[in-house]
């Protein structure tokens, strides 16, 4: 319950804001991205709000011991680049661009578009494993 | 309100949008100490590694993602959205898939919870998939595909 009940809240408040800001429109997510077309700015408002609060929160961070329902917190702490992060991002851009969806609003949208979302989402799950498959260890 | 300009943009959705995805990543990063990253979080549920968080907690957070779009879609009623034939949604989702495995997370690990950080691989990445999405719609619209029906 201790881990249930955050994790629920934050992916329910995560979900109405994808919908809110309009991330589960593929039209408006590609009108985003139609930066040399027909550009429509709204995303950048979405991630500008985001991006304003959750850089409040990460001066908060430093000042607490532990997080609240947790022993201690986990970060990232890799600080290189490499062919793998930028090739990796480079596809996802690709198939972002493609569908207009990325991984929140794709699994947001199973409730907007059921069929739709559901292919995406299967399609992007059978991709995740087919990296650990290449792999054969979890990162 | 309307933006000088772009008519069809909703700049005050979109903020307010943005405050809840701020709001819940803060409640996963103060709550339980971690990045709320949703390719990550996904890859967890069906047990890809990705997040460190308990299976429990990934499979609650992403049950919780259609979940707030029904409330939003209940209360704002709605629009229809387009979405992409059966093909596309397959061949974009299986990239969306391996990048974000092998670029260590999406939009939200990287261009919320890691650029607001300011860490440097978040910021490489977040400008690698928005430069090649805008590059992927600028083809695509070169080449007169219309994807969304």
């Amino acid at each position: 319950m201790r881990i249930a009940a955050p994790s629920l809240v934050s992916g329910t408040l995560f979900g109405a804001g994808l919908a809110l800001g309009g991330m589960t429109d593929p039209a408006r997510v590609r009108g985003f991205l139609d930066l040399f077309g027909d550009w429509d700015p709204t995303l950048a408002f979405v991630m500008g709000g985001a991006v304003i609060v959750m850089a409040i929160v990460w001066r908060v961070v430093p000042r607490m011991a532990a997080p609240l329902f947790e022993e201690q917190f986990h970060f990232p702490t890799r600080k290189d680049f490499d062919a793998r992060l930028i090739g990796g991002a480079a596809l996802f851009g690709i198939g972002w661009g493609i569908a207009g969806l990325c991984p929140g609003p794709g699994i947001a949208a199973l409730v907007i578009a059921p069929q739709a979302a559901a292919i995406f989402v299967l399609a992007m799950l059978a991709g995740m494993a087919i990296v650990r498959l290449f792999e054969g260890e979890s990162r | 309100m309307m933006l000088p300009g772009f008519p069809d943009a909703a700049p005050l959705a979109g903020v307010a949008g943005g405050v809840l995805i701020g709001l819940a990543a803060a409640v996963m990063l103060l709550g339980l100490g971690r990045i709320a990253g949703v390719s990550g979080l996904a890859a967890k549920t069906i047990g890809l590694g990705g997040s460190g968080i308990a299976r429990s907690g990934a499979w609650m957070f992403v049950l919780g993602l259609p979940l707030g779009a029904l409330v939003v879609s209940l209360l704002a009623g709605g629009t229809e959205p387009r979405f992409a034939g059966p093909l596309t949604l397959a061949v974009a989702g299986l990239l969306v898939g391996i990048g974000t495995r092998l670029g260590s997370g999406c939009t939200s690990g990287h261009g919320v919870c890691g650029v607001s950080r300011l860490s440097p691989r978040s910021l490489v990445a977040t400008l690698t998939f928005m430069a090649a999405g805008i590059a992927t719609v600028a083809i695509m619209n070169a080449m007169g595909l219309e994807v969304l029906s």
